[in-house]
């Protein structure tokens, strides 16, 4: 059998294997902490970030909330910066800085609204598609060879590393101003970064079932479907939820460059100083990302939780 | 016939398995000993080639396994099932279409893919998880199920590939001793009603001598002994796990435990 060093001698040559292994963890823990502060040093330094001038401007703040409040309606400086108030906070339609002052065209806003999810919805299925067909071959593990896996890489790099915002001002030259440049400017960045995300998932996946379904038979496709789809669905299906409300961010603002939704409308109060316009379309947004961060955040946890997804 | 004509396979510049020669006739039951890195494993795996061999050629009935491709390689993989250590389950399926999958090589693309199956294929699939004992577990999710109930899932799915050979590598290495025994009961069942031949790997001397009519000595990726239960003697027991020389008593392969008894372990 194994022969197993005995006796004293061993016992010593093994302490002193042992304290030599600690210093070695301790020296690599010091280098580390070394490298962070270094990084951190230097970054302050370039950009003069410092706890002094952090420090000197926090009052300016309490100041910035507190003539938020005591600022007349009546004076002129009221049109500029809103002026929050209870006295008129809540009062109707004609009185300025209330909040249906601000909302009297409510109407227009709301559908501007929808048309935003509307675009974040086909943006995130466009994404989730092509990023769901590439991640397979984009996957060491899976792919049938090592260039395909190079090429799917690249490609969904590619699609990642160029913001939307870009890919929209793209689009908006290619098919005009509207939803359509929006929704693939999302759609086409979304795969990217789905793609890589989908594509980890595949490669964490416990290669047993797929030996399983190999050994008795099955071809890629069916290794696939039977052996990897049933482990990385429901993390597919959470990352694609984590996607859809960063769409659902970014189709906000997107429209700043013609690419749809209520970033147009936005854009366009902003460009004509209507100032009670910009504090209705941005409370809306406000409260729509909210509103859709939590739901997601929900079902996403349901996802986890839930063993009756595939 | 399976035969096994002088196979070796290297990693590296180690041979796992070197130079093995074995002839298996249809429907034997073959035990396959050795310690762990014996090449046990390997040897089993180039069968249905999940391994391919780096030299030499595995024949079954007179085609030439080996040499296989693409589509012929799949309908081999189908007719030599293989049943895992760990199961290879698909955990997050049901237990009925984790044995379905055993069909795969028989449907065709799109049926598969949209998992779509026939009433027929349903009902054997039941059938299979009935004689192995199980029928109730059908709509379990696979990893709500005990070891032994999983290795069961296994076998029933390798049932319904109709296959000629099965390759068991080391089906009751993780199982407690009573689920070790239904597993192997299962298995010589198979060998003995369907006239399925059984290779499997077993890490305990005792369950081979029992389960076994045939039983495969190996050692550092050679074959050392090949021959029946009873032609097994001390010396050649020593040969396989390797204790040169000293006296070993075969009970320590085993994972029965006997009370009130201890001994060396070498």
């Amino acid at each position: 059998m194994t022969t197993q060093p005995t006796g004293a001698a061993s016992f010593d040559l093994m302490r002193t294997r042992i304290d030599a292994h600690r210093r070695e963890k301790f020296r690599a823990s010091l280098l580390g902490i070394a490298i962070f502060a270094g990084l951190f040093a230097l970054a302050s330094w370039w950009t003069d970030f410092g706890i002094t001038p952090l420090i000197d401007g926090l009052p300016k703040l309490g100041d910035y909330i507190a003539k938020l409040f005591s600022t007349p309606v009546s004076q002129s400086s009221s049109e500029r910066i809103p002026v929050v108030s209870l006295t008129h906070l809540f009062g109707d339609w004609d009185t300025k800085q209330s909040l249906l002052y601000w909302f009297y065209n409510i109407g227009t806003f709301l559908r501007l609204i929808v048309d935003t999810v509307a675009m974040a919805v086909l943006a995130t299925l466009m994404g989730f598609s092509i990023a769901f067909v590439l991640s397979f071959p984009a996957s060491y593990n899976l792919s049938p060879h090592g260039a395909i896996v190079w090429t799917c890489r690249r490609f969904l790099e590619l699609l990642r590393s160029v913001p939307d915002l870009v890919f929209a001002l793209f689009f908006v030259f290619c098919y005009g101003i509207g939803p359509l440049a929006g929704i693939l400017a999302m759609g086409l960045h979304s795969a990217g970064a789905l793609g890589k995300l989908f594509s980890e998932l595949n490669e964490n996946a416990s290669p047993r079932p797929a030996e399983g379904i190999t050994a008795v038979g099955g071809d890629w496709f069916e290794k696939i479907r039977y052996a990897i789809v049933p482990q990385v669905l429901p993390g597919f299906l959470s990352y694609g939820l984590l996607r859809f409300e960063i769409n659902v961010r970014s189709s906000a603002i997107i429209g700043v460059v013609g690419a749809g939704g209520i970033g147009e409308e936005l854009k366009k109060v902003i460009n004509f100083n209507r100032y009670e316009d910009i504090s209705a379309v941005i409370i809306l947004i406000v409260l729509l990302v909210v509103l859709i961060d939590t739901l997601s955040g929900y079902l996403r946890q349901r996802l986890i939780r839930d063993a009756r997804v595939i | 016939m399976l035969v096994i004509d002088n196979v070796t396979r290297r990693f590296g510049d180690k041979a796992a398995v070197a130079g093995a020669r074995i002839e298996i006739p249809v429907g034997s039951m073959v035990g396959v000993i050795g310690r762990s890195g014996a090449g046990k494993s390997t040897l089993l795996r180039m069968i249905n080639r999940l391994i391919d061999p780096s030299e030499g050629r595995i024949l079954f009935e007179g085609a030439d396994v080996t040499a296989m491709r693409g589509g012929e390689l799949r309908n081999w993989r189908s007719r030599a099932a293989m049943i895992f250590q760990q199961f290879n389950l698909v955990n997050r399926l049901d237990v009925l279409t984790n044995v379905l999958t055993g069909r795969l090589n028989h449907v065709p693309l799109w049926r598969s893919l949209t998992k779509t199956f026939t009433d027929a294929e349903r009902t054997l699939a039941l059938r299979a998880l009935e004689r192995l004992g199980i029928a109730e577990v059908a709509l379990q999710r696979a990893d709500t199920l005990s070891g032994g109930q999983q290795q069961r899932v296994a076998i029933a799915r390798t049932l319904m590939q109709e296959p000629r050979i099965i390759l068991a590598d080391e089906p009751i290495a993780s199982l407690d001793p009573l689920n070790a025994k239904v597993v192997m009961d299962a298995l010589r069942d198979i060998n003995q009603r369907d006239g399925i031949t059984v290779i499997s790997n077993l890490h305990t001397l005792d369950t081979a001598r029992h389960y076994c009519d045939r039983i495969v000595g190996m050692a550092n990726g050679h074959v050392v002994f090949d021959g029946a239960p009873a032609e097994l003697d001390d010396a050649v027991v020593r040969q396989i796990y390797g204790t040169d020389g000293a006296p070993l008593d075969e009970r320590i392969t085993s994972t029965a435990i006997i009370p009130g008894r201890q001994y060396a372990t070498a």
